[in-house]
């Protein structure tokens, strides 16, 4: 039997690029504050935001719902001040994701940043250029590999979460059922067939993306080698 | 005038130099690793000396105690050891990187003058040593620097290629008439390059020789 519904699909596609999107943003600028300063407590700091990575994703959704559940500090001001409800909604199942994935596209950035020669960006500076210019123009396009790998297996992490999801999100039919969170609600109801297309449609997802992944980034390399 | 007056804690040793120089190429000459590009990268701004002055005619690069002026206010051209080219732009790219506004036209000569006006479109990694050298040379001075400062410039050519480029250097400094400062671990190139040579090791400056022009009056 052919799944009708598409819902989770639809929804996890929407969860994946909404996180990833801000994911990407974050997670790159963290890096770049991260590899050009120096601080007291650098390395607590780093730690935590690897902290999603090994922490058990129970553990991460249970610290999320202390922090947006009705009584907790992100969630009351949320709610009081714009009317945002997190718990049992989609807007949770991507603040779940985010937090998971965040780590992923840290590394990522930080690898790609450190691996951009800093004579470059020192070239620009000297010929006058803004930091922000510095940015834009030269430690951007030279960390981009680096950059787009982390906001690919950002978006892979993002599209298959599910211990943090259902802490957060929980599962309502065709409001916050990722395809993760249906697959494991559709075995526990004995629905095989259906576990099974949605396994088959994530497993398709995930192998398309490393597989794109893994071509792009072998070219691109390829290209950048001889450029340099 | 340029005038340099710094101390620096290196792991090895104490920088400790005090040097000015004039409208000249002056040449940095020691063996490696004795504090040289320190110096060019103190007067750059890209590192800053523990104590003492740097000053540019009369504004102050560095002064202890005081907020070091950014790398981006210093009116400084620099050449990096091994050219440091932004490989993802192309040579038009790379020249205009620093052009002011309304400066356009002041390219166009330096471009045919040291002869890469034909490799505009090429990228970094499509050029020979000698070409990307230039290249350098062009972006560096493009931004109308008050100073030039090389870094081993020639140090990855070829000893014809080499040549060219000396000779290329010495007649762009008499185009630009500013002062040239240019770091060299090369005896011969210093030689053939320097109106002054300043002799550093381990962080200290152990000699300063002016050049005796080549044509002397004659005694009769």
């Amino acid at each position: 039997m052919i799944e009708t519904n598409l819902t989770p699909l639809l929804l996890s596609l929407k969860v994946a690029a909404l996180s990833t999107s801000l994911v990407f943003i974050l997670g790159m600028l963290a890096a770049r504050w991260m590899t050009q300063k120096d601080f007291w407590g650098k390395h607590v700091l780093e730690s935590l935001f690897l902290l999603p990575l090994v922490l058990p994703p129970t553990v991460v959704g249970f610290g999320l719902l202390m922090l947006f559940g009705k009584n907790g500090f992100l969630g009351q001001l949320l709610s009081e001040w714009f009317g945002i409800t997190v718990v049992f909604t989609l807007t949770g199942a991507v603040i779940a994701s985010v937090v998971v994935s965040f780590p992923l596209m840290y590394q990522s950035a930080v690898a790609a940043f450190t691996g951009v020669d800093r004579r470059f960006e020192n070239a620009a500076r000297t010929m006058g250029a803004s930091e922000w210019r510095v940015f834009w123009s030269v430690a951007f396009p030279l960390a981009w590999p680096g950059l787009l790998a982390g906001f690919v297996l950002s978006f892979a992490r993002g599209l298959g979460e599910f211990g943090a999801t259902l802490m957060l999100a929980g599962y309502i039919p065709g409001k916050t059922d990722t395809i993760p969170v249906a697959i494991y609600f559709a075995v526990e109801a004995g629905q095989m067939e259906k576990a099974l297309f949605w396994v088959v449609i994530i497993v398709s997802l995930g192998m398309g993306t490393t597989l794109w992944l893994n071509w792009w980034s072998r070219r691109s390399l390829r290209r950048y080698a001889n450029q340099k | 005038m340029l005038t340099v007056d710094i101390k620096k804690r290196l792991p090895d040793f104490l920088l400790d130099v005090r040097f000015s120089i004039q409208q000249e190429v002056v040449v940095l000459f020691g063996p490696s690793g004795s504090g040289k590009t320190t110096i060019l990268n103190s007067i750059a701004g890209l590192v800053h000396p523990d104590s003492g002055q740097i000053k540019l005619h009369d504004q102050f690069f560095y002064e202890q105690g005081k907020k070091p002026l950014p790398v981006q206010k210093r009116n400084i051209g620099y050449l990096f050891q091994d050219y440091a080219l932004f490989p993802h732009m192309t040579v038009a790219q790379n020249v205009r990187y620093g052009l002011k506004e309304g400066h356009e036209l002041r390219l166009e000569p330096l471009l045919s003058t040291v002869g890469i006006d034909q490799l505009m479109q090429k990228y970094p990694h499509q050029l020979s040593g000698g070409q990307k050298q230039r290249v350098a040379l062009v972006r560096a001075l493009a931004t109308e620097p008050d100073i030039l400062l090389l870094d081993e410039p020639l140090s990855a050519l070829d000893a014809d290629t080499r040549r060219q480029c000396q000779d290329e250097l010495l007649r762009l400094h008499k185009m630009w008439n500013i002062p040239f400062l240019l770091v060299t671990h090369d005896r011969e190139e210093a030689d053939k390059l320097a109106d002054v040579i300043l002799m550093i090791e381990d962080g200290k400056l152990i000699s300063q020789k002016k050049k005796v022009p080549l044509l002397s009056p004659s005694i009769s």
